[in-house]
């Protein structure tokens, strides 16, 4: 081979390097200039098949961290796979769960405290309601990001009230004694059957609204101090529990609020088996789904002091301590509970229900933002469904919520056991109090052990 | 002397292994430990490894979440001296106490009406042995709607019969036989193994008695039920272990988080509160012991079952 030959032959390839090494070095700068995310990011308790709300929102985060790929299997939080995952180190990035079970996973150092994840993508914490961020928030930092807020009002079905002499005055939480009259007067029954309950408290599960509307805070806010047997707590349980004694007494009252068809068109409030009950904001959209026409009205529950109270819970996203995707993660949040994707979705819920001819009931978020802007009434709502959103709406500023502790399941199962004690008659409400305090003492203690 | 010697000889190990490998000149030994191999894999991993494991973290504060560390006996102390736990055992004894010879006397009395029918009897067979096919959480379910007081299935059929109606579901004492109950859903499995029981009792047996003047009900005491013995002595084991370790539909219908309002300390069960610990509140290692214990309960019942079988159970050609 000449010189020459051998010239050109280096030449090209020369050429072929450099053309090589330019393409790869473009490409290298396209990718890191346009794609901040990039992989899988696998969620566990959020699937693809919720209702339109869940779905639109998926598809809006969705495109938020493209070209990154979302694995988000079907079905809700599962703490038999969760725990799997973390002893197999195959944590998923993202865990959507309920807020209760973010202070004992948190305190046991299982979730990532979202403090950079909040300053790198700017989170604007302050647009999320303060109750939400207390039940997510453990020694200072917080570990989830919340997103729906339940809101718990009195349901009244004033066909019943009416008809048995009951004004909306005397269902008032603040005056137990009228209260008790009132549900007496609605209550009726059949010798020893319940034929409809005047007012159902929600025991157990509303416990903790009837302790705090007496004065009784039955977990300290750093969540390391249970009081569960304060006299206000005694005094709240006593109460409730006579409200339910008084109506034919736990056995009858269970065994008939047992029979509602509470989904169904032939619900509790269309047949009139039940005249107020406490009960989360969304039941409102229930019955406006499936009995339009009942007469439904809310009130405000009210603490002793005359001010309105509302207990809260709801649901959280958290990060897994050892999770891959932690950008992608963090945006997925960002945008999940950011105003305007709540907007968003609720613009669409607006039309599809004003094409369906159903009535607009408000979606209630923890994002007080979001709230301001997307419940209003719809044009042509009628007043019974635009007064219940107002009353949600504004209650929602007098929430609590039980804050996060590091033994949030044992306190959770320590007051419902000593409500249930209490209802099937086996101990007094000191006494179940005073065992759910020792218990719950006991938990914490254990569970904050170096 | 010598070759009499050699002949009396017992097999020693050194013999037994020696015949143990020379069955692998067979192509059938292969052939059947080839088949028997998954099952040995599934034993030692799933079952065997997993109860290794669990013996392990019994030892330790393991919760999955958090390092752990060895706490000695302090897994098993604790048991002791928690109040719940020994709460749950004794309902879990209790409930078992009136499930099982419910099971036992229904089946039974199934079986006996079985074995008189001539005619669609395989029809009769399966329609006994249906519900059995029941998902166990669906018979938790469905639990809450038969047994919900004056508004249930169960308690309008006693109505009938003006007998007081019990609530099942929460008054405190009828909640463990309302269990027991609602284990009894299953009751065809243990009836088609009494019926297959009863159709192989001889019967000239019945013949002889009959010729010797013996009553239906002493023919059924005297003959039957000596003869089924070896039966009823598998499922009273079978049952008592089933009973202590019953979980799926109790689970559904009393702890399920929708249906918590009605959970109470009557229907807390062994198998209950040990999941709680393990997967409620993190406590593997406590919840390891727990399993350990019902374990070494469950051997110790057994035993004695056994040994108290030796006067009841009779063995067909056994010199009594």
């Amino acid at each position: 081979m000449s010189r020459r030959w051998k010239a050109i032959g280096a030449l090209a390839v020369a050429l072929v390097v450099a053309a090589i090494a330019v393409t790869a070095a473009a490409a290298h700068s396209k990718s890191t200039k346009s794609t901040k995310f990039s992989g899988t990011l696998n969620i566990m308790g959020f699937g693809t098949n919720g209702d339109d709300v869940a779905k639109n929102r998926f598809a809006i985060a969705q495109k938020a961290i493209a070209p990154a790929k979302v694995n988000a299997p079907n079905g809700g939080f599962n703490e038999q796979q969760f725990l799997t995952d973390i002893a197999s180190k195959q944590v998923p990035d993202l865990v959507y769960w309920d807020r209760s079970y973010v202070g004992t996973y948190a305190a046991k150092g299982a979730l990532m405290p979202l403090d950079s994840c909040i300053k790198s993508d700017k989170i604007d914490t302050s647009q999320y309601r303060q109750a939400a961020l207390q039940s997510v928030t453990y020694n200072g930092h917080i570990y989830g990001i919340p997103e729906f807020f339940d809101v718990r009002t009195l349901i009244v079905d004033t066909h019943v009230a009416d008809a048995s002499g009951v004004t909306g005055k005397m269902l008032n939480t603040a005056n137990p004694t009228v209260l008790k009259q009132a549900a007496l007067k609605m209550y009726q029954h059949n010798g020893s059957q319940v034929t409809r309950i005047g007012f159902d408290p929600k025991l157990p599960e509303f416990f903790p609204l009837w302790a705090k509307a007496f004065g009784a805070n039955i977990l300290s806010k750093d969540g390391l101090h249970p009081d569960l047997n304060s006299p206000q707590a005694i005094a709240a349980l006593t109460y409730a529990n006579s409200l339910i004694q008084a109506q034919g007494g736990y056995n009858a009252f269970l065994a008939f609020r047992n029979t509602w068809d509470f989904f169904g068109s032939d619900n509790q409030v269309d047949k009139n088996q039940v005249g107020a009950w406490p009960m989360e904001e969304w039941y409102y959209n229930v019955l406006a789904s499936s009995s339009p026409n009942v007469t439904v009205t809310a009130i405000p529950f009210r603490s002793k002091t005359g001010d309105p109270i509302n207990y809260s819970t709801g649901s959280a996203w958290s990060i897994p301590k050892g999770a891959k995707n932690v950008a992608a993660a963090c945006q997925w949040m960002k945008t999940m509970t950011q105003a305007s994707t709540w907007e968003t979705v609720a613009n669409i819920r607006k039309a599809a229900y004003a094409k369906a001819g159903q009535y607009w009931t408000g979606l209630f978020t923890a994002n007080a933002k979001a709230d301001a802007a997307i419940n209003k009434p719809t044009a042509g709502e009628p007043k019974k469904w635009a007064s219940i959103i107002t009353t949600v709406e504004n209650a929602e500023k007098y929430s609590f919520a039980i804050p996060a502790s590091p033994a949030s399941a044992q306190f959770n199962t320590a007051w419902t056991n000593a409500v249930n004690r209490v209802l099937q008659g086996q101990q007094t409400p000191t006494q179940a109090l005073n065992q759910a305090q020792k218990e719950a003492v006991a938990a914490i203690k254990a569970a904050t052990k170096k | 002397m010598a070759t009499a010697a050699v002949a009396t000889r017992r097999p020693g190990p050194g013999d037994r292994a020696r015949r143990w490998a020379s069955g692998f000149r067979e192509r059938d030994t292969w052939w059947a430990y080839a088949f028997l191999a998954p099952w040995a894999f599934g034993f030692l991993v799933f079952t065997a490894g997993a109860m290794v494991w669990g013996a392990i973290i019994s030892f330790t504060n393991y919760s999955v979440v958090a390092p752990s560390h060895g706490v000695g006996l302090a897994n098993y102390r604790a048991i002791a001296s928690d109040p719940y736990a020994l709460l749950s055992l004794k309902n879990s004894f209790e409930m078992t106490a009136i499930y099982v010879p419910f099971e036992m006397g229904l089946a039974l009395l199934f079986a006996s009406m079985l074995a008189k029918i001539t005619r669609f009897d395989g029809f009769f067979r399966t329609v006994y042995y249906l519900p059995v096919m029941t998902p166990t959480v669906a018979i938790g379910g469905m639990y809450l709607l038969m047994f919900n007081g004056p508004y249930g299935l169960v308690d309008q059929f006693l109505g009938i019969f003006h007998i007081p109606e019990p609530y099942w579901l929460t008054d405190p004492n009828w909640i463990k036989p309302g269990i027991a109950a609602m284990l009894v859903w299953q009751v065809g499995g243990n009836t088609v193994l009494y019926l297959a029981a009863i159709k192989n009792v001889p019967q000239q047996l019945y013949e002889a008695a009959s010729i010797d003047g013996a009553s239906a009900w002493r023919r059924f005491k005297d003959v039957t039920l000596p003869m089924i013995s070896p039966t009823l002595f598998f499922t009273f084991v079978i049952l008592t272990v089933y009973g202590l370790q019953v979980f799926d539909q109790i689970y559904t219908a009393f702890y399920n988080p929708s249906n918590a309002k009605i959970s109470s300390d009557t229907s807390l069960m062994y198998v209950i509160y040990l999941f709680q610990q393990a997967f409620d509140y993190l406590h593997m290692g406590f919840a390891s012991a727990m399993a350990w214990l019902l374990f070494g309960i469950i051997m110790v019942i057994t035993v004695f079952q056994i040994l108290f079988s030796k006067r009841f159970v009779y063995y067909e050609g056994e010199q009594r």
